[in-house]
């Protein structure tokens, strides 16, 4: 299945440009990390994370050289727990609460020492065939999964594990969602995240791909040969501001732009570009701005609305993209492109605060804006806010409709990997007590 | 600058700092870099009938990051020749007149005993000290603890050394006995002219759990072993305390066991000792180590406005009671300063499942996943869970609180606390006066 998946990726892709920001800890290294670990009790770490996984107890684990044990906690609270170890936010969630910053500053390296045990339990599963974890007895139920992103992949692995039967419907070539098309390659590059879902699937989930509910299946059939849909469709194309210019080669849309880093072999950057301004103020444009500027764009600047400590992409992330090089234009809007037939010679904004326009040079814009809902596009009758995302209810994931479960960004617009895992969990426990089903008991922490 | 130098029961030494009978004295070009380091004095490694060493002899204790906490040893007496060892003991003395030079020495008969201590005199050494004390290899050979096991046998043969030598004598317990006062008694009815304690006490360091064998391992086997290190140190302190303060002890102690730095030494010498010995904390990190134990002891005592190491010695002896003459009406309470609390919670679990229940918290439901067991301890819950209770400290929800009604003093919170000085004991005045067990025996209360 990895062969297969990594085949279809391809070699020569940007992104391989881009070196491990956060290699994998030594043996060494892992053990004195975690020896530092104070295991705090009702640790704060625990709370900050949203699959509350028991975050001393793993790392407890570590340090007695118990990494299978380590492994499974993570896995329980999280199956995505390989890849969230690379790219959580730690800094503003587990880390960000660790006791050691009011002691002397220096956080556990929870991300990091998570992928020690993450990735060595599973190495050492597929070297001697010893499964982490073995599914339950067929129950006979069947799920469809709409969207091969980390939400549905979580949910299926924990009905996998449960004895249900889950099948992904996805309509892009690979699975992985964000983690393979969009996840910052100094981060986590897609064959990473393709050898996450190959284990993922391996517990008995089947996957199809290139298949298009709405399009290829209606959502009405699954509904009908499945026992429950849950919809994990994440956010669709990018959002372009409309001051024309859409079909412009050198005005990209960001996702799509990182897309084209990550997964297309051979894709280069458009001829020339220099200097690029990227529109917007979230993490997906400081990612692609940091990724610029590590492709060699020369002068790589955001442009934002208002002032950076409004930003919602985080600090920390936007002192890495300062660091490289990129610069931020506070209070800015955008108001035209100025362009020479196909080429782009600048953006000219407006400040928000006064009004007054002025130009800045550049030979590529991106737009880092948000994304489109593609929930309607499912033919699946369920409620979405103004926004366009799945209304749920947040304990249970469940729709409005019967049988209908949601989770991921398409239910809140884009938060982390990990929300989505949490999400995926939480749908999937549900779905069980809905039948009736008593799952095993899965440890991780309830969020408070 | 305080003066370090000891008298000990006639032999000077720069400083009470020496290497003790051991791998790092184990020949002279050894000892010479040690005392260009700054150690005072070095007890030689014993000699004896020359034996044969087994290869694979250390092992070690680590615990949470930290190496060799602990450690043992199945290495016997030296395995050099006799005479490239007095050779080595008399270039040694000759460079360093001024240093302490004690040969440790191990034979059996009265013969050997005789002929050795001669050889040792010979080489200008400043005293001799007998092993009874090594607790694997010789002593199954009748040498080493099973004669420090055996006061009658310690006491003939400290006579003997006594009859041979004209130099101080030093006696080295083995603390693998039911009362360090019957060797120490010996040895002192023996003639000796000083103790030196304690010997490693009798271990198996560790299982090998890959092998399923023991460790250090030997091929497919090991043997019982000498422990000793940072480990081992309050056994030593309680074995030098109960010599310090014995009236029939008369003689001088060098107090051994889990010194590493100078304020282990400085409680050996506060409990009794003149001089301390060395050996694990130099095998894992050098000689080099001495200078800090130096400057700190130095420091210290200038600090206790003390002007000489002398002063130093035996003062906590007397701070020694038997539990019967404690006062049972002193009474402390823990303190938990907020400011410095960073919400780790070890204190509230270490109180909640190892001690008296009487440190809570506040941040979560009382009917949280965890939380359940103290809720129905916690004086502050009126309301059911799985409500929230208002954290004592808004923006420190995580700070935990004591119920000082409840709390007994025990010290448990503050011990495991990481943080320097967070959690303090503070004493609750007592208007009622001191009151011992023993005193309400004698009031026929007990």
């Amino acid at each position: 299945m990895t062969a297969k998946f990594h085949e279809t990726l391809g070699a020569d892709r940007l992104e391989s440009k881009f070196p491990d920001a956060k290699p994998l800890y030594t043996e060494s290294e892992a053990y004195y990390e975690a020896n530092r670990c104070l295991f705090c009790y009702d640790a704060p770490c625990i709370s900050a994370c949203p699959t509350g996984i028991d975050v001393p107890g793993f790392i407890r684990k570590i340090a007695t050289g118990n990494i299978k044990a380590s492994a499974r906690t993570i896995f329980e609270a999280n199956m995505l727990g390989t890849s969230c170890s690379r790219v959580c936010p730690v800094e503003v969630l587990c880390a960000g609460a660790c006791v050691f910053n009011d002691l002397n500053g220096e956080p556990i390296h929870i991300g990091r020492l998570q992928r020690y045990a993450t990735e060595k339990a599973l190495f050492d599963e597929a070297e001697t065939g010893r499964k982490l974890f073995e599914p339950k007895p067929d129950t006979g139920k069947k799920v469809a999964l709409i969207g091969a992103g980390p939400a549905s992949l979580a949910c299926a692995a924990y009905l996998a594990l449960e004895g249900v039967k889950p099948t992904i419907f996805e309509r892009g070539k690979l699975p992985g969602g964000l983690n393979t098309t969009g996840v910052a390659p100094y981060k986590l590059h897609a064959e990473s995240s393709l050898d996450e879902v190959s284990w993922l699937l391996s517990h008995g989930v089947d996957l199809k791909t290139e298949v298009e509910v709405g399009k290829d299946v209606t959502a009405d059939q699954l509904r009908r040969d499945y026992d429950a849909v849950f919809v994990g469709i994440g956010m669709g194309d990018d959002r372009l501001l409309s001051f024309g210019n859409e079909n412009n080669p050198y005005v990209l849309g960001a996702t799509a732009l990182i897309e084209a880093i990550k997964n297309d072999a051979g894709f280069q950057l458009p001829p020339g570009v220099k200097t690029a301004v990227i529109v917007g103020g979230g993490n997906t444009a400081i990612d692609i701005a940091r990724q610029l500027a590590g492709l060699g764009v020369e002068d790589v600047s955001m442009i934002y609305r208002r002032t950076a400590a409004e930003m919602s992409g985080y600090k920390h992330e936007m002192d890495y993209a300062r660091k490289e090089g990129v610069t931020l234009v506070e209070n800015a809007r955008p108001v035209k492109v100025h362009q020479e037939e196909d080429r782009v010679l600048g953006l000219r904004v407006a400040s928000t605060v006064t009004d007054q326009e002025t130009e800045i040079a550049c030979d590529l814009i991106v737009m880092a804006v948000g994304q489109e809902s593609r929930v309607h596009a499912l033919g699946l009758d369920i409620e979405v806010n103004d926004r366009g995302h799945v209304v749920v209810d947040l304990e249970t994931m469940r729709t409005g409709r019967e049988g209908v479960w949601a989770g991921g960004d398409c239910i809140n617009g884009g938060k982390e990997v990990v929300n989505a895992a949490a999400d995926g969990r939480e749908a999937a426990l549900d779905m069980l007590r809905s039948w009736g089903l008593q799952p095993r008991k899965w440890r991780y922490s309830p969020s408070v | 600058m305080a003066d370090l130098s000891i008298d000990f029961c006639g032999i000077k030494s720069p400083n009470p700092f020496w290497l003790a009978s051991a791998p790092p004295a184990n020949c002279g070009e050894q000892v010479m870099r040690a005392f260009d380091a700054g150690w005072g004095g070095a007890v030689w490694k014993t000699l004896g009938v020359p034996i044969t060493n087994v290869s694979s002899r250390f092992g070690a204790v680590d615990y949470a990051g930290s190496k060799v906490i602990g450690f043992n040893n199945i290495e016997l007496i030296t395995d050099r020749p006799l005479d490239a060892n007095f050779k080595e003991i008399t270039e040694t003395k000759k460079k360093y007149p001024d240093h302490a030079v004690i040969v440790s020495l191990m034979v059996e008969s009265k013969e050997e005993w005789r002929d050795i201590i001669k050889r040792s005199e010979d080489t200008g050494a400043d005293g001799i000290e007998l092993n009874f004390g090594c607790p694997h290899g010789m002593c199954e050979r009748g040498m080493g603890s099973s004669v420090g096991q055996e006061p009658a046998v310690l006491k003939e043969i400290t006579a003997w050394a006594k009859e041979y030598s004209s130099i101080p004598v030093l006696v080295k317990l083995t603390p693998n006995i039911g009362d360090i006062l019957d060797p120490g008694v010996a040895a002192v009815e023996g003639g000796a002219d000083a103790l030196s304690l304690i010997n490693t006490v009798k271990s198996i360091i560790g299982v090998d759990l890959d092998r399923l064998t023991l460790l250090p391992r030997v091929g497919d086997a090991s043997s019982n072993g000498g422990y000793c290190g940072p480990a081992v140190k309050p056994i030593a302190l309680h074995m030098v305390g109960a010599l310090a303060r014995d009236p029939r002890i008369t003689i001088p102690i060098s107090g051994i066991g889990g010194i590493s730095d100078w304020r282990d030494a400085a409680e050996f010498l506060a409990l009794g000792s003149t001089s301390v010995q060395v050996c694990t904390a130099v095998m894992h990190h050098g000689y080099r180590i001495v200078e800090d134990m130096i400057e700190g002891l130095d420091n210290y005592l200038e600090e206790k406005g003390m002007s000489s190491v002398h002063q130093l010695i035996g003062r906590a002896v007397p701070g020694f009671k038997d539990w019967g003459d404690l006062d049972l009406n002193y009474q402390i309470v823990a303190d938990i300063d907020a400011d410095k609390c960073i919400g780790c919670q070890l204190c509230y679990v270490a109180c909640l499942d190892g001690a008296h229940q009487c440190i809570h918290t506040d941040n979560g439901p009382c009917s949280a996943w965890h939380g359940e067991p103290d809720h129905g301890m916690n004086p502050r819950c009126e309301v059911a869970p799985p409500q929230r209770h208002e954290p004592r400290i808004a923006d420190k929800p995580h700070v935990p609180w004591v119920d000082e009604a409840e709390c007994i003093g025990c010290n448990l919170c503050a011990l495991v606390c990481p943080v320097p000085d967070c959690i303090t004991m503070r004493e609750i005045p007592n208007e009622a006066g001191p009151e011992s067990w023993n005193d309400h025996v004698a009031a026929g209360k007990a």
